[in-house]
């Protein structure tokens, strides 16, 4: 006899294993049905009909792997609240330590959540989370016509009003 | 059932685990790094250990695949570019995975083989019983791993601004 | 016994995948629909009557298509990653209570496939991996659109997770569990003499206001589809796909807007829950399919404010993204916590 708590993951085994059997479907039926007529062009990468140049596969900025670098510590962080979170409000230690174990448990977290925040303040500080601005130039355009030419003119239709 | 249930997910942890060390891609390695933790994670099911299971998921195949999929992608780890590795570090990372070998394999051994009955008892590994024991009997190292997040946070922004200055 | 039970379990499987699929299909539909509507125009609609038979050709069109898998992608990568994106896209509904029991004379049957106690830590796990689809099919492309948009898509994803996790934390502090039925059924009692109306909008607003956004940076959805973004990246992580496998890539966008629409019903708005549920005397079997009814319009409703918003804000620039996400969304959702605890304390104390 499989225990109870099994055959609820059984649920999600099922609805993964569908999940594999849909896309192996649509795919293979997608397989014998099309056409597959390749050449050079087609197999190409698209670059907007240009040759591409260069490789890809290459260094690229930083910053994305700091904020992965950055995600992973609170991620595990996060994770530890949520059995604090079901213990909150919970009946049966409320029962046992009274109104007391409320205010434990949210000064606990407090303290937690205070480490955290700190961190975060640091990262924030320190311009860690500042993503890299656009920084548009404006253009400096020396004109033909000199503005002397222009002033003129709207003296003169100036006066016409 | 429960047994066959193992046999598989035992099997695709081993052969995922042996996957991550043979394969030459870097970004394969990773793949089947996440395999294994999801296997890793049905084991945990079977003892009933749900949010180690869940945690197992989010945390590693989630959270820190995710970074080394972003490393391996930064760094452009291929198989033209990889750099051969000095013998002297073959010969250090040999003899550092030999010791580590020798103490699981002494951890192991003074394990005498628990009944898994406590396991059973159908509440132990769920998330209330797990918060219970954390926040009464585990409270300091509970609050104390807060200020270990906190340091390893300095020490991620130490690094990170030193690599953004150079970028 | 055993074996009906089997059966009640199989149909329940059965619909909630042809309803997942369903939905999202005319969701396309809908999509282009609406977009017509808001831009003054008609949509599509030659196939079938007012175009009902649309997204069917659409499919049709994409398994016919010819397939390109460019010669310099890693191949094998090419076909997982919009496998794999499916498939994440498609685990969540495994845990969304659709609505209360079904009473079939000898037994009852639950209307969700499989109720763990750690639901919504469950969700929150298929949302964390979820970016391995995008990422793998972004990478394995071999082109450069391709790998930006597949990074943007990763780092904004996982961004927009954390800000997502701690607005789920604070709706298990107030349910005291994270099993997304006994999240529903919280919200089921009494509020200003009303039953079915405990919803836990009125008690997280500011809550519901992250986890929405949140819900859309997910998806991928306008705002936030600086992955796809056309005028930069021609299509983004999908620019190499075709065929059935483009068809995936975008399908599942589609369930996971379903999914998240459910979600967003399920954790605020009641769920299967509606006003005046238990003073209108229904039986069980009344209550069940008018909660479903319910639910399912809830569902609908947050898919139409989905497309509503692609047709009316534009696009936000990555380094807003990140600024949003980083330095007001996580701290907006840390301070809900800690204001959610601080009140629930002042409550108990009192």
């Amino acid at each position: 006899m499989t225990p109870e708590y099994l055959s609820r993951f059984g649920g999600i085994l099922i609805f993964i294993l569908g999940g594999i059997a849909f896309v192996l479907l649509v795919v293979g039926i997608a397989r014998m049905i099309r056409p597959n007529r390749p050449d050079e062009n087609k197999l190409s990468p698209y670059e907007c009909g240009e040759d591409p140049v260069g490789n890809v596969w290459t260094n690229f900025n930083v910053r994305f792997y700091l904020v992965a670098l950055l995600f992973l510590l609170f991620e595990v962080e996060l994770v530890l609240l949520f059995p604090w979170a079901v213990l909150f409000s919970d009946a049966e230690s409320l029962a046992t330590f009274g109104t007391s174990w409320i205010w434990i448990s949210i000064t606990e977290i407090t303290l937690f959540l205070g480490m955290l925040i700190a961190g975060l303040a640091y990262a924030w500080r320190k311009g860690y989370l500042a993503w890299v601005k656009p920084d548009p130039k404006p253009e400096t355009i020396e004109p033909v016509v000199p503005g002397a030419l222009y002033e003129e003119i709207n003296r003169q239709y100036e006066r016409k009003k | 059932m429960e047994q066959i249930i193992f046999i598989i997910l035992s099997v695709l942890a081993v052969v995922g685990a042996l996957a991550v060390i043979f394969s030459s891609n870097a970004v394969y390695s990773v793949l089947f790094l996440v395999l294994t933790f999801f296997a890793i994670a049905g084991h945990f099911i079977l003892l009933n250990a749900q949010f180690l299971a869940i945690v197992n998921i989010i945390v590693y195949a989630g959270a820190i695949m995710v970074l080394f999929l972003f490393v391996i992608m930064l760094l452009n780890l291929n198989k033209d570019s990889e750099a051969p590795t000095p013998a002297l570090a073959r010969i250090a990372g040999a003899i550092a995975a030999g010791l580590l070998m020798v103490t699981i394999v002494g951890a192991f051994k003074g394990l005498s083989q628990g009944s898994d009955v406590a396991l059973r008892g159908g509440e132990i590994g769920t998330v209330s019983r797990l918060g219970q024991v954390l926040f009464s009997d585990f409270l300091l190292p509970f609050e104390i791993s807060s200020v270990l997040f906190l340091s390893a946070m300095i020490g991620a922004v130490m690094l990170g601004k030193k690599n953004l200055k150079d970028s | 016994m055993e074996t009906a039970l089997f059966l009640d379990k199989l149909i329940l499987v059965v619909s909630v995948f042809g309803a997942s699929l369903g939905i999202a299909m005319y969701s396309t539909l809908a999509e282009r629909k609406f977009a017509a509507f808001f831009q003054d125009r008609l949509g599509p609609n030659r196939a079938g009557l007012f175009g009902i038979l649309q997204p069917v050709a659409d499919g049709v069109k994409l398994f016919m298509k010819e397939e390109i898998i460019p010669a310099q992608a890693n191949k094998f990568l090419f076909i997982l990653g919009p496998s794999l994106f499916m498939i994440t896209a498609l685990m969540t509904s495994a845990v969304i209570p659709w609505s209360t029991p079904l009473d079939l004379g000898d037994r009852t049957m639950e209307l969700q496939v499989t109720d763990i106690n750690i639901g919504l830590l469950y969700v929150f796990g298929v949302v964390s991996i979820g970016v391995y689809g995008i990422m793998i099919g972004g990478w394995a492309s071999n082109n450069k659109y391709s790998l930006m948009g597949a990074l943007r898509a990763s780092s904004q994803m996982i961004s927009y997770e954390l800000a997502m996790g701690f607005s789920i934390i604070a709706i298990i502090m107030i349910t005291g569990s994270m099993g997304l039925k006994d999240v529903v059924n919280a919200q089921s009692t009494e509020l200003f003499g009303i039953s079915g109306l405990n919803w836990n909008i009125f008690y997280q607003p500011l809550g519901f206001l992250i986890f929405i956004i949140c819900a859309f940076a997910e998806c991928n959805r306008t705002p936030f589809d600086l992955p796809e973004c056309e005028a930069e990246l021609v299509g983004g992580y999908h620019t190499e796909y075709s065929s059935m496998k483009l068809g995936l890539f975008l399908f599942a966008e589609y369930v996971n807007m379903f999914i998240s629409s459910a979600m967003m019903a399920g954790l605020y708005f009641g769920g299967y829950n509606f006003p005046f549920m238990y003073e209108l005397g229904l039986s069980q079997n009344a209550l069940s399919i008018l909660g479903l009814v319910a639910f399912m319009t809830k569902i609908l409703a947050f898919i139409f404010f989905f497309m509503w918003i692609r047709w009316t804000i534009p696009r936000f620039r990555y380094d807003q993204l990140m600024h949003l996400g980083w330095k007001v969304l996580i701290p907006l959702a840390i301070m809900n916590l800690i204001a959610t605890g601080g009140v629930m304390t002042f409550m108990a104390s009192k």
